[in-house]
């Protein structure tokens, strides 16, 4: 009785500290309804994956709003945050360690699916006659763990650690960060377990149904809002240019998400739904949104990262920062043109297809101006290669951006785009790019972030970053030089004619023929696997049993650029 | 139908030329404008001014 009367009068005295704040009774009530509207529609729908997912919302929505009320009635948390300790900026940085942790996991998982996948069409047995491990199914859930959760998380944690650090000011709010960052990944739960469900609206890079993608889109304004409120506070009066990629990342991910999922459901408690766009209309958005998720996800977003990063684990300014400024506004004003490249030879006219594909040539421009710029952050420091494992690996990342992006305008000229379209020559243009420049300029700024976060010395082994690089750089080179040999042999293939005009091989022998080669590309995704796990056994150590930093740095002097 | 087309067409052909042209000089002027470069330089050292 005495104890529970100590308990309520701590509980009154935390009350009278501090009144709930309209962030927290704004979200907690949003959530409340989320949680009733979620239980309704579990209730009323007839679909078993609708019924699942809503229920999963309930759930999380639910958690969202005890979280919320818990850490308002732990008396610790009385006080309000402080904006800045002796005169220091008080980083709200709880979000991007979740980022970091969940970014990794979700790497591993996305990279296992990706092995079991490429094994799977070597050897097709491996689908287990399942319908949840078919290929089809397990496809779009590797695609979209790689990009969507392992890129995601790693482009929410960065750009919330750069955009603090670059603006020198605290993330606004308390509930909003961790919205956008526990949102986000309840998204990805929700689109993950569709795709093994056999639950998708069939569009590239925009699986997800209808109900996945108005989470989406409330998380994603949160998102953007928490970003322009960070860059509002901001104590350094210049925007720093990874923050104007980042921006525009954020900005036409918004506008494209929705434009591609403008869907009008069957019913509310239904999973179907219908596009409002028609035929190659239809499709032309589509691609428009498929290449612009290349664009400005897969691309922006990073060089935001690598704009940061290169420079930071260099300790030398970019190269050129006038460079970055025509790089930025290029880049932004030319991609958003390029998606038709995708559509040659279909229903598109054609005027729409060569558009595509001259833009396409001209971000040959931007794209090495870019790379260049990033290369050349080092000149004058490229010693450092030679010691540092993180640095190489970001370096050789900005290779693969080059090599990459002076591919794929080659191949959306129409005549390469012949030979090349449907083949496996896409799949490894693709993973040279994923692998190559957003893998490697992800674990490098992953390298960098986790002893930041954890205060921490060092990393807790050079050698094993090292032995990351080189296992999964092999890994790599596997795998792309296979698919070049088996996109380009199966290209051939399906064009070759006999001398009496008949077709010169079936589908099935150029199948046959591609075995080989689907069996090195397995290797070579089993080496990246493998450099990702030693990464993460590093990371893991370094959290656990790392060297604990010194209390303060000091204070670097005015460094010179390059250029 | 078809002088719509050579007319749509016509117009992005030399507009969308210019368009883009202007925007890439005003770029360019912009960052090569002498007076800017003071700007940019302490632009360049913000990664490493933080606390």
């Amino acid at each position: 009785m005495c104890r529970f009367k100590t308990g309520a009068r701590k509980l009154m005295a935390s009350e009278k500290a501090r009144l709930v704040s309209l962030e927290e009774g704004l979200f907690a009530g949003f959530l409340v309804l989320l949680t009733f509207a979620c239980l309704i529609v579990a209730g009323k729908t007839h679909d078993g994956v609708m019924s699942f997912h809503a229920l999963i919302g309930a759930v999380a929505a639910g958690a969202g709003v005890f979280i919320i009320f818990n850490n308002y009635f732990n008396s610790e948390n009385a006080a309000p945050v402080l904006q800045e300790i002796d005169g220091k900026p008080n980083y709200n940085m709880g979000p991007v360690k979740f980022g970091t942790v969940a970014s990794m996991v979700w790497g591993i998982a996305g990279f296992t699916v990706g092995l079991i996948i490429a094994l799977q069409l070597a050897f097709p047995a491996l689908n287990f006659d399942l319908p949840w491990t078919s290929f089809g199914r397990l496809r779009p859930l590797h695609t979209s763990a790689v990009i969507f959760a392992f890129g995601g998380n790693v482009l929410l944690a960065t750009s919330m650690y750069v955009v603090q650090r670059t603006c020198r000011v605290r993330m606004p709010g308390s509930v909003l960060p961790w919205f956008v960052i526990l949102g986000y990944n309840v998204f990805i739960v929700i689109a993950g377990t569709g795709y093994l469900l056999g639950a998708t609206q069939g569009k590239e890079y925009a699986e997800p149904e209808w109900y996945a993608d108005l989470w989406l889109t409330i998380v994603w304004v949160a998102y953007l809002l928490l970003f322009l409120g960070t860059i509002w506070k901001r104590k350094e009066p210049h925007i720093y240019v990874a923050n104007w990629f980042y921006l525009a990342f954020i900005v036409t991910i918004a506008v494209l998400h929705i434009t591609n999922n403008l869907t009008i459901p069957v019913s509310v408690f239904g999973m179907k739904s219908y596009i409002v766009w028609s035929g190659v209309q239809d499709a032309m958005v589509q691609w428009w949104y498929g290449h612009n998720a290349v664009g400005f996800f897969l691309t922006a977003g990073f060089l935001a990262i690598m704009y940061y990063f290169v420079p930071k684990r260099a300790e030398r300014p970019v190269y050129s920062y006038r460079l970055s400024i025509v790089h930025f506004w290029a880049l932004i004003f030319i991609y958003i043109w390029a998606g038709p490249h995708h559509l040659h030879y279909t229903a598109l006219p054609q005027w729409a297809s060569t558009l595509g594909a001259t833009f396409s040539i001209i971000l040959w421009m931007p794209s090495w101006g870019g790379m260049i710029n990033g290369l050349m952050t080092l000149s004058g420091a490229w010693d450092k290669l030679r010691t540092d494992p993180v640095l190489r690996m970001m370096v050789v990342s900005v290779a693969f951006y080059g090599m990459s992006t002076f591919e794929g305008p080659l191949m959306s000229v129409r005549a390469v785009n012949s030979l090349s379209h449907y083949t496996d020559w896409t799949i490894g243009h693709v993973h040279s790019g994923a692998l190559g420049w957003v893998g490697y300029i992800s674990f490098g700024a992953i390298y960098c972030l986790v002893p930041w976060l954890w205060n921490k010395k060092s990393l807790y082994s050079l050698k094993l970053v090292n032995w990351h690089f080189w296992v999964s750089t092999l890994g790599i080179v596997l795998y792309i030089t296979a698919m070049w040999v088996s996109g380009i042999m199966q290209g051939l293939m399906w064009r070759a004619y006999d001398s009496l005009g008949f077709l010169e091989y079936s589908f099935i022998e150029t199948v046959e023929a591609m075995f080989p080669f689907y069996v090195i590309r397995a290797l070579g995704g089993g080496l990246f696997l493998l450099g990702a796990l030693i990464m993460a056994y590093n990371l893991w150590m370094t959290v656990r049993a790392g060297e604990p930093a010194e209390a303060a740095a000091p204070a670097p002097g005015v460094l010179a650029a390059a250029e | 139908m078809n002088e719509s087309y050579t007319a749509v067409a016509g117009f992005a052909q030399t507009w969308g030329l210019i368009y883009f042209v202007v925007i890439f000089a005003i770029v360019v002027a912009y960052v090569l404008w002498p007076k800017n470069r003071k700007q940019f330089d302490d632009a360049a050292q913000i990664p490493f001014r933080e606390d």
